[in-house]
């Protein structure tokens, strides 16, 4: 918490001023029953008379109405430094995520990113919002009638402490037991919310198995059991009111006790007890306030905390210094390992090839073979763990990650578009990229009659992720989007996977014949992609596994041979 | 469907009815607290009127202190057994609407499940429940608590002092009309910033959701000017919203200090004054309505809050009762054949289907399949293929035509032995949220570990399962994160490996397979196959070079059917489809 108190720096004053007329606030409260004690043992009982009264009711009344000011001026700079925080904190949220490198986003996962910026922001929030208004309150409060109770008589000052002291240790102790039991019924109710998720994304697989009465007695099962869970912790969070109730009342009747033997003893008044009644009741309120401040700021914590260890992350792609640059091919590999986290086994090892401009790469192997690992390490979204990766003489680490990426056009293998319009998504690449250009490269992706079929042309609405067009649609306008910006490495991450053999291979072809000469490489499961290319790397468990043109992999390579012939039929091809 | 404010609230009632002695009892133990709670004061009162220097009572006191004590006693077990009591109406209420709900959910027909989103059906069966359950809760405890409390305040402060009850009458209400007046003003921001946050959280969601995408176009910086933008506006609309909101508190709290004030100020003058008889007063007496004074707004406060939370509730309700209230699957009829291990014919006369009256989608289909064949279906991406599948799992009925097995009309069988005659590979894979075990013995749960092993070795899934961190035991997340597309897929087809079904239907079930292992579990799919009636889809070609009738699809259609062999010499559709994988 204490790392992102920095994003109420803008606040500062608002940050004081907000706690400081609560307590003025408070402050004015704790007078209210002196004054009807005065009213009863000045006004009435020593015949002070109806001038006094009238007097002291008046004040009662200004004191309400500078308590009104006072909250008012409280509630409006607390919700101005609560808001402001929150704003400055999600804008440089967003801003670190945005910033964060492929292995860092992998190993946070998307949810958890979400919920950082959603709920855990949120959460903060409230928590900051509460804690100006009430942190100073409350105690002030309790305390302070605690004090006045000293003040008025010490003995009646000690059955505060111990009435006090005892309420604490009751309240925060049934919330304190019923913290962790609401979570496990939050646990039991999740187990229920997946139950029921499944039986709707999995109704088809579910029903071809019969196995709905099944799955009714597993839900009856799940739903007993919160029920159960949800009944328990309602008896003990149950007893909160009738406990304190207890307690204050008690305190109470000794206080009344206690305070009728002062009174004849003649060292206290009985609007000096009135006085002292009232701000036992005053306790209780203020009391339960505060337990449950303390719980939404301990949630406040937790989510701080999760918040701050994003924002701490460091970069964690390596930055190298651009140094001479080194003649050769225009991309080489150069003894390649990379790994992901520290896994036993690497992702990639030992990788070396080259390729000159304008080629076209293509790159087959089975699931898990290091193909995407291979292409994700040109435009550096991960680092090698060894070895380098050179374009144009330079490493990639020393290209400058901005520079790199617009030199690179990725088509990644889950085709994602974005909400707005077409035109919008294929600006993605070049903000400023003319109908006709977008248009050019709708059709090299063979997406034309994408585009025809949506009502408006590029002006065509696409829903967020691109719902609205199907899986093919989406393959070729996500290629289209990528080819907008004219790259001069292009890279296909099994893109085409949803287009059927005939769009495919128009659009190879379209792609050698662009204008410009990129150098592509394609992903691959299948041979019939990638076969035309002027070099195939082929790939077994992160290991090279051959390298060279069709021809000269089908008769030196045994995996290519394998893979071939398991999609054409020896015989048939 | 909506369904009427007023008859959702006579559902209400009538899921209530079998917790009519419940309902009597929290009514009765409501009662026993507001009376403890209203008494106390007036008694504590009393005793403040028997301390007076040099002549206090102290037996009177003591007699006193016993009966508030005991007071106090009935009155907290009173509380407490009320609120267990209405936690288990609630929680009992919920729990037979989720479990109604969920079983309405089994028989609800696939097109409506393929038509809704599954978060918003989710949401109802869960938080709309949840949010239900809050506000029966909340209107239990506090509305009838509420109302009594009031109405007892009342006639305590009507019978103890007159004129200074009609002081608290006067004032109270005015606390109700500022929080109503803050209330309506604040909706409509509330209802602006939830507008504003939702727009933030699709962007946060979309965004971060593809940040790869994001970052491959470097497309940060226009990112987060579009996010500042909404943020700001954000800002700007919770500040208010949260600045407004927050004003009830200090307001009714103002208010209840002018009631405070105002009864102060008659006590006092009417205690100066000496009033005579009926409205004689004490110094007790003053305490006591000072104390009510503070109460009272309070249940005022709460019954306007619980109002708000109750017409939740009841919208919430509704949009369960609509969930269930969708009519369900034309059940099985009474006559309907249980049939047992089909042959596996499989006819289709003068089909007609489509989702949507104004999109035409299959259109006299007909078509014959003896027992043991194998049929391939091939065509472009919404061509019909999955749709053929729906109908022969009977997930939809055919508009018009008959489908048939073993020459019985589908309709006419019951739809679980229609199903279990099927083994259904997808190529949207599903697995349960359990273990690898479970989800394998889903299709035949007594089944042996050795027949188990062995399916799975057939499927070439047994080396990898074994890899992972408890073998067959290993907990598969939700929808299976923890593996890969492929293992999935290899997962279905043990499932079906071990049921060893009469029918296969296959819908691209090794798309997701690396084509060598697909290549070496073709064997064992061979097998399993020959026999047995098998509908195929594949993309590959190759996988369906050997099937006994190919079927190529177009716009719903079959357009061309034959064998592999002759639907190439054709020259046709098929014939264009298979060459285009070896063009360039």
């Amino acid at each position: 918490m204490g790392k992102l108190l920095k994003y109420l720096k803008n606040y500062k004053a608002q940050s004081v001023l907000a706690p400081l007329f609560k307590l003025l606030e408070a402050c004015f409260e704790l007078f209210v029953p002196i004054i009807v004690a005065a009213i009863i043992d000045t006004g009435v009982k020593a015949g002070a008379g109806v001038s006094y009264i009238v007097y002291a009711c008046l004040i009662l009344l200004a004191l309400g109405v500078i308590g009104l000011v006072a909250a008012v001026a409280a509630q409006y700079f607390a919700a101005r430094a609560a808001v402001g925080f929150s704003k400055e904190l999600r804008h440089d949220l967003f801003s670190k995520l945005q910033s964060l490198s492929y292995s860092q986003i992998d190993s946070l996962g998307t949810p958890r990113m979400i919920t950082r910026m959603t709920s855990d922001v949120n959460q903060i929030q409230s928590g900051v919002n509460l804690v100006l208004r009430l942190f100073m309150r409350s105690p002030f409060i309790v305390f302070g009638a605690m004090i006045m109770a000293f003040i008025i008589d010490v003995y009646a000052g000690g059955i505060f402490a111990v009435s006090i002291a005892v309420l604490c240790v009751v309240v925060f102790t049934i919330m304190l037991v019923s913290i962790p039991l609401y979570k496990k019924s939050q646990s039991k109710l999740d187990a229920v919310t997946t139950a029921t998720r499944e039986n709707l994304t999995g109704a088809r697989v579910l029903r071809a198995f019969c196995k709905e009465d099944d799955e009714i007695e597993e839900f009856n099962a799940r739903n007993t059991e919160l029920k159960r869970s949800q009944l328990f912790v309602g008896r003990i969070s149950a007893l909160m009111n009738p406990l304190t109730y207890a307690i204050i009342n008690a305190a109470i009747i000794v206080l009344l006790y206690v305070g009728a033997i002062r009174v004849e003893d003649g060292i206290l008044t009985q609007g000096r007890i009135i006085a002292l009644y009232n701000y036992m009741s005053q306790i209780l309120v203020e009391l339960i306030k505060l337990a449950n401040l303390i719980i939404t700021v301990t949630k406040s914590f937790a989510s701080a905390g999760r918040i701050a260890e994003i924002l701490e992350m460091q970069p964690s792609l390596s930055k190298g210094e651009p140094g001479e640059r080194e003649e050769g091919a225009y991309i080489r590999f150069e003894n390649v390992c990379a790994n992901y986290g520290n896994a036993p086994v690497n992702a990639l090892d030992n990788i070396s090839f080259t390729a000159e401009r304008g080629q076209t790469i293509g790159i087959i192997g089975g699931t898990g073979a290091g193909k995407s690992t291979l292409v994700n390490l040109i435009p550096h979204f991960y680092d090698a763990s060894s070895g380098q990766i050179l374009i144009d003489g330079v490493n990639v680490n020393a290209i400058g990650d901005e520079e790199l990426r617009e030199r690179c056009g990725v088509v990644p293998q889950r085709a994602v578009l974005f909400g707005g319009t077409i035109r919008e998504n294929m600006r993605w690449g070049k903000n400023d990229a003319t109908d006709e250009e977008i248009r050019s490269a709708i059709s090299a992706a063979q997406a034309e009659d994408v585009l025809a079929s949506k009502d408006g042309g590029l002006d065509g609405l696409v829903e967020q992720g691109g719902k609205n067009f199907s899986g093919g649609q989406r393959q070729r306008l996500t290629i289209a989007r990528a080819l907008v910006k004219k790259p001069e490495i292009l890279i296909l991450d099994d893109s085409a996977s949803a287009l059927d053999y005939a769009t495919d291979a128009k659009l190879r072809a379209a792609l050698k014949s662009l204008g410009y000469d990129p150098t592509v490489f394609i992903v691959s499961q299948r041979a019939s992609s990638i076969r035309h290319a002027d070099k195939i790397i082929v790939l077994d468990g992160g290991k090279m596994a051959g390298v060279g043109t069709h021809e000269e992999l089908l008769s030196s390579c045994g995996l290519y041979r394998e893979i071939y012939y398991s999609q054409y039929a020896k015989d048939g091809a | 469907m909506a369904v009427s404010r007023k008859s959702v609230l006579k559902r209400i009632l009538k899921q209530l009815k079998n917790y009519k002695l419940c309902l009597a009892a929290t009514i009765f133990f409501a009662l026993v607290t507001v009376a403890g709670t209203l008494s106390v004061p007036v008694l504590f009162g009393q005793v403040v009127d028997l301390i007076v220097k040099g002549k206090t009572d102290f037996n009177a006191i003591c007699t006193k202190f016993i009966i508030i004590a005991a007071i106090i006693g009935v009155t907290c077990l009173a509380q407490w057994l009320m609120s267990e009591i209405n936690n288990r109406i609630t929680y009992n209420v919920i729990k037979d609407i989720r479990e109604e709900a969920f079983r309405h959910i089994q028989r609800l027909p696939l097109a409506f499940i393929d038509a809704h989103p599954y978060g918003d059906i989710v949401g109802r069966a869960i938080a709309d429940v949840d949010q239900f359950a809050d506000g029966l809760l909340m209107g239990f405890t506090q509305l009838f608590t509420g109302i009594l409390t009031i109405l007892g305040t009342l006639v305590i402060m009507l019978v103890i002092n007159w004129v200074i009850a009609l002081v608290v009458v006067i004032i109270t209400p005015l606390s109700l009309f500022v929080a109503k007046f803050i209330a309506s003003r604040t909706y409509n921001m509330f209802k602006k910033t939830s507008e504003v946050r939702g727009e933030q959280t699709a962007f946060i969601d979309e965004m971060i959701g593809n940040l790869k995408i994001v970052q491959a176009f470097s497309h940060e910086d226009e990112n987060l000017e579009r996010f500042d933008e909404v943020n700001e506006r954000l800002t700007k609309t919770s500040l208010r919203s949260i600045f407004f909101s927050s004003l009830v508190n200090p307001a009714t709290r103002f208010i209840n200090s002018i009631v405070y004030a105002a009864v102060a100020l008659a006590g006092a003058l009417m205690l100066v004054l000496q009033t005579p008889l009926p409205l004689a007063f004490s110094v007790g007496v003053l305490t006591s309505l000072l104390a009510y004074a503070n109460q009272y707004t309070k249940p005022f406060n709460e019954i306007s809050g619980v109002i708000t939370e109750l017409q939740n509730a009841i919208a919430c309700a509704g949009r369960i009762y609509e969930v269930i209230d969708e009519p369900a699957e034309v059940p099985d009829s009474p006559s309907a054949l249980t049939m047992d291990k089909a042959d596996g014919s499989v006819d289709f006369r003068h089909v007609y289907f489509s989702y949507s009256a104004d999109k035409k989608l299959i259109e006299d289909f007909n078509l014959n399949v003896k027992a043991g064949q194998r049929i391939a279906i091939v065509g472009p991406t919404g061509c019909g293929k999955t749709t053929l599948i729906n109908l022969l799992m009977r997930f939809y009925d055919p508009v018009s035509g008959n489908i048939s097995v073993d020459g019985n009309n589908i309709t006419d069988v019951t739809r679980r032995s229609l199903r279990s005659n099927y083994g259904m590979v997808l190529q949207d894979t599903w697995l349960k949220n359990g273990t690898v075990r479970e989800n394998i013995l889903l299709g035949k749960p007594n089944a042996t570990e050795e027949e188990m092993v062995e399916a799975a070795r057939a499927s070439h899934s047994h080396n990898f399962i074994m890899q992972l961190s408890e073998g067959y035991d290993t907990v598969i997340a939700e929808d299976g994160g923890n593996l890969s597309q492929g293992q999935k897929q290899l997962l279905c087809i043990t499932r079906i490996m071990l049921s060893l079904p009469p029918m296969l239907i296959l819908d691209e079930a090794t798309s997701s397979i690396d084509t060598r292992t697909e290549r070496r579990i073709q064997d064992a799919f061979a097998k399993l196959m020959s026999g047995r009636t098998s509908f195929i889809v594949a993309h590959r070609l190759s996988t369906i070079q050997e099937a006994d009738l190919i079927l190529v699809m177009k716009d719903g259609s079959v357009i061309e059917q034959g064998t592999h062999a002759e639907l190439l010499e054709k020259g046709g559709f098929y014939y264009t489809l298979y060459n285009s994988q070896f063009a360039i």
